[in-house]
């Protein structure tokens, strides 16, 4: 079953990467300020879109992600909206010191694009799978972190990074998602989660791709009289903290999911609200402090226990817990 | 601008200004002393366009500090060149004050670059002078960075990008003083030779007297003359220059004078251009 059809969502109709690189180019005719920078895989992250568009803004500064990433805070500090595109386990591993300095505390407005972000590199293996991309940029203070959960929230991201001011790493992924929201009908607010199903028994916290796994999941529950509330996790960081405390305080059992390693993603950032607002039970679905294997995404999502399934079981440990008074 | 600047009183001024603000706060006076009359040529031998009371010009030019230890040389050239009261170098490396111990980018007081983790300027130049082209302005980058600081692998990076794209606003100039935090540069990792690096690279390589004010902006004239390629000024210094006790002693890279050497260095630094 694909992910999203017990759901009822429809299957995504573009890659995610194919989303980017279209409402890239959409911002950039609106935006005389969007330029691209791109580290020699435009053909992978979506961001040919741009070179076939606008020649002229879009600049391949060849592989070479810390001079990539200085050069993006050149652009930044010119007045210009720099997009820049490659894969997180070379952008942000390789370029973490220039990110550092030369984006976070600066405070400049580049806009970083990582695809093939989690899992969905599939059989390339764990040294292009990028599981630790949203743990890297947590670290960062001031840097905003969206995490898309299909084709429309996609777009809806490239506008709200372009308009924000500050950095802002956006996560992307190979794959197409099942279609969580309505074409054009994604209302995307950074420090906002989008509620995607209403329910009292639990919540489900996901992101990105896990979203519609957790819809999934929530189907499932129903089948079995529990109603669980899903929230899409849009904007990682900052975080919604009065969504988050009302999920805690309403539901009284949170699970968390997500394709990234469970510690510095977004469980441990649920965590730490829940923990401040309402200590309520929470169990987390997520990578495990381990690297993955050369595999399918079905494989990875079994092995790993990402599945709906999974997100079941852990809702269901988390509600008996709150029955215990945990 | 002046037609002909008093290099050397400007000179003595800006070392004693680094003197005490490293003697009050730390610092790394040697690495700032080399960089002196570099930084002379440029705000005051006509060299940087800039308006030090419309510091974000959009048509300036731009410096970038690439050696992010050598902040409090900028902070005392950007106060002697108007761009905040001298007064203002008291607060460096204090609570809430923008004069961080290496620069934080603030383009309203002409800091218009982050440094301090090395090799990461010329990057950020390159990105200015793209944006400009793009922009079509005319303004140029110079970035200015150490000798030891051409170890990492960024700056190679960007020189090769600036090569491809012909960036002939950009101007890079090496303090070559010749020695790193822990012993001379030959000794610990060797650079030479370093004019062929970068003419392999595409620049054009162009050499100075790094202590000659005006014979470093005669080459950073015939720099700005030059089109399609980057160039690169090798200036020749002398870390700790002015202070005898200071000069290549690389004991004191990060570390200033205290007690009675700091009397004598503020002697001879009095004495030394009158």
């Amino acid at each position: 079953m694909r992910i999203g059809e017990k759901a009822g969502l429809p299957a995504g109709t573009k890659q995610m990467r194919d989303a980017f690189g279209e409402a890239l180019v959409e911002l950039a005719r609106a935006d005389a300020r969007v330029v691209a920078l791109d580290g020699d895989l435009s053909s992978s992250t979506g961001m040919g879109a741009m070179r076939k568009a606008f020649p002229e803004r879009f600049f391949n500064i060849g592989i070479a992600e810390s001079n990539l990433v200085g050069v993006s805070a050149g652009f930044a500090a010119s007045g210009y909206i720099p997009f820049v595109g490659s894969l997180p386990s070379f952008l942000l591993s390789n370029a973490y010191d220039q990110l550092r300095l030369q984006v976070a505390i600066a405070g400049l407005s580049v806009k970083l694009l990582g695809s093939h972000a989690g899992i969905s590199t599939g059989r390339e293996g764990p040294t292009s799978m990028s599981i630790e991309d949203l743990a890297l940029t947590s670290a960062l203070p001031g840097f905003t972190i969206l995490v898309p959960s299909d084709q429309t929230s996609m777009a809806a991201a490239v506008f709200a990074a372009a308009e924000h001011k500050g950095p802002v790493y956006i996560r992307s992924s190979r794959g197409a998602f099942a279609q969580v929201y309505a074409d054009g009908k994604c209302r995307l607010a950074i420090g906002q989660a989008n509620l995607v199903r209403p329910g009292g028994d639990v919540s489900l916290l996901a992101c990105g791709m896990m979203t519609g796994v957790a819809l999934d999941a929530a189907a499932l529950l129903a089948e079995k009289g529990c109603q669980a509330r899903v929230l899409d996790m849009l904007s990682l960081n900052p975080l919604d903290r009065p969504a988050i405390a009302a999920a805690a305080r309403e539901t009284g059992a949170i699970v968390t999911a997500e394709e990234h390693l469970v510690r510095g993603g977004l469980g441990s950032s649920v965590a730490l609200i829940v923990a401040e607002e309402h200590p309520v039970p929470v169990r987390f679905v997520g990578i495990r402090d381990t690297y993955m294997e050369s595999a399918s995404v079905e494989e990875l999502m079994s092995r790993h226990r990402l599945t709906a399934q999974d997100i079941v079981r852990a809702a269901e440990e988390a509600i008996a817990a709150k029955r215990k008074g945990e | 601008m002046p037609q002909s600047p008093d290099y050397r009183a400007l000179a003595r001024q800006v070392r004693l200004d680094v003197l005490e603000m490293t003697a009050r706060q730390g610092g790394h006076p040697t690495s700032c002393f080399s960089t002196v009359e570099i930084l002379l040529a440029l705000y005051f031998g006509g060299i940087l366009r800039y308006r030090a009371k419309e510091p974000e010009w959009p048509e300036r030019d731009r410096f970038i500090l690439s050696k992010g230890h050598a902040a409090p040389a900028l902070y005392a050239i950007l106060a002697r060149a108007g761009y905040f009261p001298l007064s203002e170098l008291e607060r460096f490396r204090t609570m809430d004050s923008p004069y961080h111990g290496h620069p934080k980018q603030n383009a309203s007081l002409g800091i218009e670059v982050t440094s301090g983790s090395l090799g990461q300027g010329l990057s950020f130049g390159l990105g200015t002078v793209l944006a400009a082209r793009l922009a079509k302005r005319d303004s140029r980058a110079y970035v200015l960075t150490g000798d030891g600081e051409l170890q990492e692998g960024q700056v190679w990076e960007a020189a090769m990008a600036a090569g491809h794209f012909k960036a002939d606003h950009l101007t890079a100039i090496v303090d070559y003083n010749k020695y790193q935090q822990t012993g001379p540069i030959e000794r610990e990792m060797a650079l030479e030779p370093l004019a062929d690096k970068w003419r392999a690279f595409g620049w054009q390589v162009l050499e100075a007297d790094g202590h000659d004010a005006a014979e470093v902006a005669r080459r950073l004239e015939a720099a700005r003359a030059t089109s399609g390629r980057p160039q690169v000024l090798i200036a020749h210094t002398v870390k700790g220059k002015g202070v005898s006790f200071m000069e290549k002693d690389f004991a004191f890279h990060a570390k200033a004078p205290s007690g009675e050497q700091l009397e004598q260095a503020r002697e001879e630094l009095q004495n030394a251009y009158r």
